[in-house]
């Protein structure tokens, strides 16, 4: 009986209020928009048979004819993956320099890396806000400096959407691949220098290919997240710049188009299924090769 | 002693750095006189002033705090149940449809689970507030504290509560004495990560919040979308200073914590 309710509890909480939720998202993209509240038609008012007949895949021809649908989640894809190797670019070096560090500086590196995320992202968002501006810190120092004569135009493009995912999804990509070298065992690189490796190649021959799982780990944790991501590019990125998180919110509060704004999801999540599959396959075979 | 190269030091410089400045700027700039956030113009705590006294600001934290201390710590119960569920609950029916809830709120965008969780919440007819804020912080942070409760359960060895219960403790005795108070520190995280989670959220809040209830997220939010205002560096940098000192005094703790466990180690040790 205790462990009926064991699982039943959690059970019945995330069927009611994630699984459901989701499959009514799923209805509803399946419905049309009605002058109504709720502003989509057919409900559960209408009787089941009714329900059913009038449920169509209209939404999801319509986000097929229309560009900007198609073009949102090109670039949502583009600004994920080119942010995603900027943070790896960025991360790796990092990583790699905690792990070679002394033993008794790794505790405090490591706390440095985890405590701005428990700051606000927000806040973390927003700092870059005042720094990217026209007459922000970063032109401040650039104009002064002489290295530029007019200011730069950074806060609202692409640009400053890079430098945001890149910040605020740093710490993601720094830990497993930490953890990945933290493992390594650094007579390997003594032996591939022995047998006449150079420096360089020894990096690449084996400190590389042994840091792997980290990179890709590092790499989903970072692509997944900003993919959908909405602060970001609502911050700083333009008017011009296209993320689907973005479109999904301005469909649903500004236009309330409930039924677009659902079919949306249901297509941002569909994209999402194959990074997130791969992701677990990593994760699984990982925990297998250390059992 | 190992010594690290030039190279490993300047990344390591300029990584933390670039981690740091940006907050380090925000803190700076919030005791700047002038309204004009990018011009220096002596040091001044007025805008801390301003900030005690526009009252929104004090409403909002304290709604966030009561929805961040109520859903994580239903969080961390249903959490804790779920990864016990997950670990050492053997074979039930609809398993691999439990973890997979368990799993896919923790990559889910957050636009699609604020989006699915109002709609289910207009569906019912349930009132937006404070209510529908815990009742999604609580769903998706649960699932954060059951897989790091779960990581611990994991390597936890269950002879010592099969022990417990061969001298005649009842399961949920063996729970409360046995398994709880060594798998406490990960209990713990999880509830500090769910907090965290909780106060932090935006996206979802904005949601599921409706007019009646706004959260700090959402009021940082609607000033900010304005652009850069003193009156935010001012909040940021307590907001900074808050999870500094926490963070700082946490893992003060947890290092003095594990001196002790050691310390006792040896001495057991030398008495055996």
């Amino acid at each position: 009986m205790r462990r009926f309710a064991l699982i039943a509890i959690p059970y019945a909480w995330l069927m009611a209020l994630f699984l459901v939720p989701f499959l009514i998202v799923f209805k509803i993209s399946l419905s049309d928009i009605a002058l109504a509240i709720p502003p989509y038609t057919p409900t559960m008012k209408d009787g089941f048979g009714a329900l059913i007949a009038g449920l169509d895949f209209e939404n999801f021809v319509f986000l097929t004819t229309d560009s900007l649908y198609f073009k949102a989640y090109l670039s949502s894809l583009q600004i994920a993956l080119i942010s995603t190797s900027l943070t790896l670019l960025v991360g790796y070096p990092i990583a790699y320099a905690m792990a070679r560090a002394p033993q008794e500086w790794r505790a405090t590196l490591m706390m440095l890396v985890i405590l701005p995320f428990w700051t606000s992202f927000l806040i973390r968002v927003y700092a870059w806000m005042g720094i990217l501006s026209n007459e922000g810190f970063l032109n401040q120092i650039l104009l002064w400096s002489g290295v530029i004569s007019t200011p730069l135009t950074i806060l609202n493009t692409d640009t400053a959407v890079y430098i945001g995912i890149v910040y605020t999804y740093l710490p993601f990509m720094i830990l497993p691949i930490y953890a990945a070298l933290d493992r390594m065992d650094d007579s390997l690189i003594e032996a591939a220098e022995d047998l006449g490796c150079s420096r360089m190649s020894a990096f690449w021959l084996v400190t590389i290919p042994l840091s792997k799982n980290g990179i890709i780990a590092g790499c989903f944790l970072v692509f997944i997240p900003a993919l959908g991501e909405f602060v970001i590019p609502s911050l700083l990125g333009g008017s011009d710049t296209l993320m689907i998180g973005k479109i999904l919110f301005e469909e649903f509060f500004n236009n309330r188009d409930w039924p677009v704004a659902s079919a949306v999801a249901v297509v941002l999540l569909l994209i999402l299924i194959v990074p997130i599959v791969l992701f677990q396959r990593n994760q699984q075979k990982q925990a297998e090769a250390e059992a | 002693m190992k010594r690290l190269s030039a190279f490993n030091v300047t990344s390591l410089t300029l990584g933390f750095a670039f981690l740091y400045l940006p907050m380090l700027l925000l803190v700076v700039y919030s005791f700047n006189d002038s309204r004009l956030v990018t011009v220096w113009a002596g040091f001044s705590t007025k805008w801390y002033g301003e900030l005690l006294r526009d009252e929104s600001f004090l409403d909002a934290a304290l709604v966030t705090l009561q929805v961040a201390v109520i859903s994580s710590t239903i969080a961390t119960v249903l959490g804790t149940m779920a990864a016990y569920v997950l670990v050492n609950g053997g074979r039930f029916f609809g398993r691999t449809l439990f973890s997979g809830m368990i799993y896919a709120p923790l990559v889910m965008p957050e636009v699609i689970t604020g989006l699915s969780l109002l709609l289910l919440f207009i569906g019912i007819g349930l009132d937006r507030g404070v209510l529908t804020i815990v009742l999604a912080h609580t769903t998706f942070s649960m699932c954060f504290v059951s897989v790091v409760v779960s990581s611990r359960l994991v390597s936890f060895d269950r002879s010592l509560e099969e022990a417990a219960l061969d001298l005649g403790c009842s399961r949920f005795d063996a729970f409360r004495l046995v398994t709880l108070p060594i798998i406490a520190p990960a209990v713990i995280s999880g509830w500090l990560l769910a907090f965290t989670l909780s106060l932090d959220d935006l996206v979802i809040a904005s949601f599921v919040a409706g007019p009646s209830a706004t959260t700090l997220p959402i009021k940082i939010w609607s000033s900010v979308r304005l652009g850069v205002t003193p009156e935010i560096n001012a909040l940021s940098t307590l907001m900074i200073g808050v999870v500094a000192v926490g963070v700082i005094t946490a893992s003060l703790i947890s290092k003095r914590t594990a001196l002790r466990v050691q310390r006792d180690a040896r001495a057991a040790e030398r008495t055996a």
